[in-house]
């Protein structure tokens, strides 16, 4: 919702009129009630704007929704916080490990989401921890794993997002693996992602067979360092990639930034190559690593889809971070699943987490899987929609729409609908199709509640069984309760009425 | 008795109006003895377990419950009536529900901030109209307000401290807050709410009483002069806790606009350092303000309007009145029962028939528009369904002689009253006294429904005071007080 003056009078040489001319002439009326008064009013021969009111979300303190339409912070808060996440900048200044990036420890795990431990996590989240402890070494097969997660004790668990990370799908972050590290040279803040692992059986998705241990070691041995070299050869030559103009390119290239990311990989690559290849020439490949390698991590990335997920993420973490703890602010700052719980977290309220239950996404699923297989919402990757990506951008991937069962009309009514509940347009994320608008950037908690519009996320589905991996793709909500307990927290941050 | 059928559906939400279609789609199918189509709120909740109907534990407000009891039927015909019954809720809830035909259309706005945002740049003088459930009233009003557009809130349940914010922001910004609890407003022969079209005037109003302006205004048209405006202010804006925010700021406009020679400013009983403030703040300026609050020991409407009149040199005319050919033939109680949607004009009616002499071990005076009555359901004046019920009792018992009740006519009333009253006042024990507010335009129409009504038996008045007084001669007359 934009809330300028639209009426006010704007022609200084005229005499103020009373009441901006209430009485100077038959009004034209906006309605909210009854159809019945709109009614009347055509039939007088007055001109009426209707407004498809209905209640607010179940659940909602209706004194709460009234104390934070009534703070006065409210919305120049909006408006600062928005701006600051619109600015925000997104740089890949390196590639490191996350016991450097992110100070973890042997024992010490990341998981996406709200707070959660071994008891109500769900299969994938589950299996993703397995694989995190055998791939730290910390146990010799999955059965002592367990019993060492179940016991809680030995190791330690955080949201991704408490440290400045984000990770999709399970988002298990250990210390041993690499990732992206973002930054973001407006406000200086710095963000971090996990490398993408590709699709099939994959730790993300909860899978920890042999395979999938051995691809992690690969990407930590090979990978890892190589994207390292690349990255900082680019940033210290010619200056760090910019993510932002990459995600800016890919929604005029039919990607969304959530759950199709192919023009966005197809252009990282075509960034980095260069550089790996001036590398090698110059014999400044890392110990140990050859041309047949540079081939190697070329292939991997080009083969995944998915590669630049994991850079659409942290850029949008940095955009959000920057709007973070400006008091009186209802913009949500971040979404995240951990596969049992749906959490939201919002400006003007720290760091709480505002929870309900995750649910199960409608769409499409792959072979011979159904709903009965698929897991509830994970991942930090709605983080993608928080930044007015993703399902909000659905009218620039029209070919992403029929994976998960939709039409073209369909994309273009999610993104259309969007901006009802979203405090800005994106000045560089733009949709061609509809006329380089900006995508509707900002969610206001204030604004999901009073319309009942929910955020439409576009998220890729996990089996419910650990190790399963993807089952599908399709839409999902967050539950209502995010918001309506984050408007209670922010009615109680409020002043009381005079 | 016949089978009930109860249906629930959570988190449907439909307004109170189409809910009363709703409820009357059922109740006249031929089939259907008895039928309640409503939210879940604890006055529908109470209203539907009186009616005996079992609905289940933890409903709230944004459930709907169907609810209907089909008269004795063999068991065949019930399953397909259920069936016709439920499908004509459907064809009505379904009727304003409907959503753009095409994709690429703009998605509706669900808020006045939207709807305003949406039409931003137009030229046209804009009003907002708020008549969505109280407690939510706050929010639509505001954006109205930061929007620099004057609102108008007919809700009522809006808690004082959001009208005195909402006031103080509006006065910041240049523009007025009509209500909350404003029924009705006149601007430029627009009416607004429950409203007339009288022709242009000499004299505005600024109300803090829907039904009194109502019923000034439809007074002072009879024999034509009309008003320019009617400027609703709310109930309680002349309260110790609102001090006339918008009185003043309507006061303003009306005298900088210039063109009124008179203003009468109508009020619910004020707190009266605040109507001492109001003097004092129009002392001195042009045009003269002649102050008419209701209530005990006051003037009434019918002489506030005759002293207008005199004032601009026009005759004052014969109320009109249409009564029985026959006059009742049994022998009712001494007791007088005022059945009002209009609090103005029960507390007008009580104040008339007290001082005509009428103890007040016999009158009893209830508003159906209170907001006790209101929560959940549409306004008595729409939905005057409780009201007829009370008086169907009241009408039948023997200690009653009169039972007074009002109608109004007008823009956003039910469109046609006498349709349900006249077979209550037919079958009544008790006169029945009627106060018909309104005036010839009104799409009810003036003269048929006062002529409906007489038909059937009642006593029926254009002038509020003069139907109490006739209450109060009536029981008078057979050996009262």
């Amino acid at each position: 919702m934009s809330h300028g003056p639209p009426y006010a009078d704007e022609d200084d040489d005229r005499p103020p009129r009373p009441l901006h001319g209430l009485i100077d002439a038959a009004p034209r009326v906006v309605t909210a009630g009854p159809e019945m008064f709109a009614a009347a009013l055509e039939q007088q021969g007055v001109q009426v704007d209707r407004v498809r009111w209905r209640p607010p979300l179940t659940g909602t303190d209706p004194a709460a929704l009234a104390r934070v339409v009534a703070d006065a912070r409210g919305d120049d808060a909006n408006a600062a916080a928005v701006a600051r996440a619109l600015a925000a900048g997104a740089e890949l200044v390196d590639v490191l490990p996350a016991r450097e990036a992110l100070g973890l420890t042997g024992g010490e795990f990341c998981h996406a989401g709200p707070p959660i431990g071994w008891e109500r996590a769900s299969g994938p989240m589950r299996g993703a921890l397995i694989g995190a402890v055998l791939f730290e070494g910390l146990a010799g097969d999955a059965e002592t794993a367990e019993r060492m997660l179940a016991g809680g004790s030995g190791y330690d668990l955080r949201p991704c997002h408490s440290l400045g990370a984000v990770g999709p799908m399970a988002g298990v972050v250990t210390a041993s693996m690499w990732g992206f590290v973002l930054r973001d040279p407006v406000h200086g803040g710095t963000a971090y992602c996990t490398l993408n692992e590709g699709l099939g059986k994959v730790l993300r998705y909860g899978a920890y067979g042999p395979e999938v241990i051995e691809r992690l070691r690969w990407m930590s041995r090979v990978l890892g360092p190589l994207l390292q070299l690349a990255v900082r050869r680019r940033r210290d030559r010619v200056g760090p990639v910019d993510i932002r103009a990459i995600v800016a390119q890919m929604l005029h290239m039919g990607d969304e930034g959530h759950n199709r990311n192919r023009a966005g990989t197809m252009m990282l690559v075509r960034e980095l190559v260069p550089e790996l290849l001036d590398a090698a020439g110059a014999g400044e490949l890392p110990a140990g690593l050859g041309l047949g390698d540079v081939a190697d991590v070329v292939r991997f990335a080009n083969g995944n889809d998915h590669f630049f997920l994991n850079l659409v993420m942290p850029a949008a973490k940095l955009a959000l971070d920057a709007g973070r703890d400006v008091p009186g602010s209802s913009l949500v700052v971040a979404m995240a699943r951990n596969g049992t719980d749906f959490g939201i977290q919002v400006s003007g309220t720290g760091d709480a987490w505002f929870t309900g239950p995750a649910r199960v996404p409608d769409g499409l699923y792959l072979g011979g899987y159904g709903p009965d297989d698929a897991n509830p919402d994970i991942g930090d990757s709605a983080i993608t929609e928080t930044a007015g990506l993703g399902g909000f951008a659905m009218a620039a991937a029209p070919a992403i729409v029929r994976f998960v069962g939709g039409s073209a009309d369909d994309a273009l009514r999610a993104t259309r609908s969007m901006y009802e509940i979203t405090l800005a347009e994106h000045p560089t994320y733009r949709v061609p199709v509809l006329g380089f608008r900006g995508t509707p950037t900002g969610i206001d908690v204030v604004a999901v509640v009073r319309t009942g519009v929910l955020p439409s996320i576009d998220t890729g589905i996990a089996g419910r069984d650990a190790g399963t991996g993807q089952v599908g793709a399709g839409l999902v909500h967050p539950p209502e309760q995010c918001f309506t307990a984050a408007l209670s927290a922010l009615a109680e941050a409020a002043p009381p009425f005079p | 008795m016949g089978t009930v059928h109860i249906e629930v559906r959570r988190g449907a939400y439909h307004d109170s109006v189409t809910l009363m279609w709703a409820t009357r789609a059922l109740a006249t199918m031929p089939m259907v003895d008895e039928a309640q189509v409503a939210m879940a709120t604890p006055l529908n909740l109470e209203l539907l377990a009186e009616r005996g109907f079992d609905v289940p534990d933890g409903l709230g407000p944004t459930d709907l419950v169907v609810a209907f009891r089909l008269g004795e039927a063999p068991e065949i015909e019930r399953g397909g009536a259920v069936k016709v019954a439920m499908g004509s809720i459907d064809d009505v809830l379904a009727a304003r529900t409907a959503e753009p035909a095409t994709a690429s259309d703009v998605p509706v706005a669900h808020t006045t901030g939207g709807v305003l945002a949406a039409t931003s740049g137009d030229e046209t003088v804009p009003l907002a109209f708020v008549s969505v459930p109280g407690e939510y009233a706050f929010a639509e009003a505001m954006d109205a307000v930061k929007a620099g557009v004057n609102v108008m809130v007919f809700s009522d349940n809006v808690p004082v401290e959001q009208e005195v914010l909402l006031k103080d922001e509006a006065a910041r910004r240049g523009v007025l807050v009509m209500g909350p609890d404003c029924g009705t407003a006149i601007i430029e022969a627009a009416g607004l709410g429950f409203a007339h079209t009288p022709d242009a005037g000499p004299v505005s109003i600024v109300a803090a009483s829907g039904t009194g302006a109502q019923h000034l205004v439809s007074l002072l048209q009879l024999p034509g002069m009309g008003a320019r405006h009617c400027l609703g202010v709310g109930s309680r804006d002349l309260s110790a806790e609102v001090r006339g925010r918008s009185t003043k700021q309507a006061l303003d406009a009306l005298i900088d606009e210039g063109e009124s020679e008179l203003i009468v400013v109508l009020t619910k009983p004020p707190d009266p350092d605040v109507l001492d403030e109001l003097r004092a703040y129009v002392a001195g300026r042009r045009p003269p303000v002649m102050w008419a609050p209701i209530g005990s020991g006051q003037r009434d409407l019918t002489d506030v309007a005759e002293r207008v009149l005199r004032s601009r040199r026009w005759s004052v005319p014969k109320w009109p009145q249409w009564h029985p050919l026959e006059p009742l033939t049994r022998r009712p109680g001494l007791a007088v029962r005022g059945l009002f949607c209009g609090g103005t004009l029960a507390t007008e009616a009580a104040a008339v028939a007290t001082a005509a002499g009428l103890p007040a071990d016999r009158l009893d005076v209830v508003d159906f528009g209170d907001d006790a009555y209101t929560r959940g359901r549409a306004h008595p004046m729409i939905d005057p369904s409780l009201r007829n019920e009370r008086l169907a009792r009241v009408a039948a018992d023997p200690a009653v002689g009169v039972a007074h009740v009002d109608v109004v006519l007008g823009y956003g009333a039910h469109p046609d009253p006498a349709a349900d009253l006249v077979p209550l006042v037919e079958a009544a024990r008790a006169n029945v006294v009627v106060t018909l507010v309104g005036m010839n335009g009104d799409p009810q129409g003036l003269d048929e429904t006062g002529r409906a009504l007489a038909m059937a038996g009642a006593h029926v008045f254009l002038s509020n005071a003069q139907a109490a007084r006739h209450a109060a001669a009536l029981v008078r007359e057979r050996g009262g007080p």
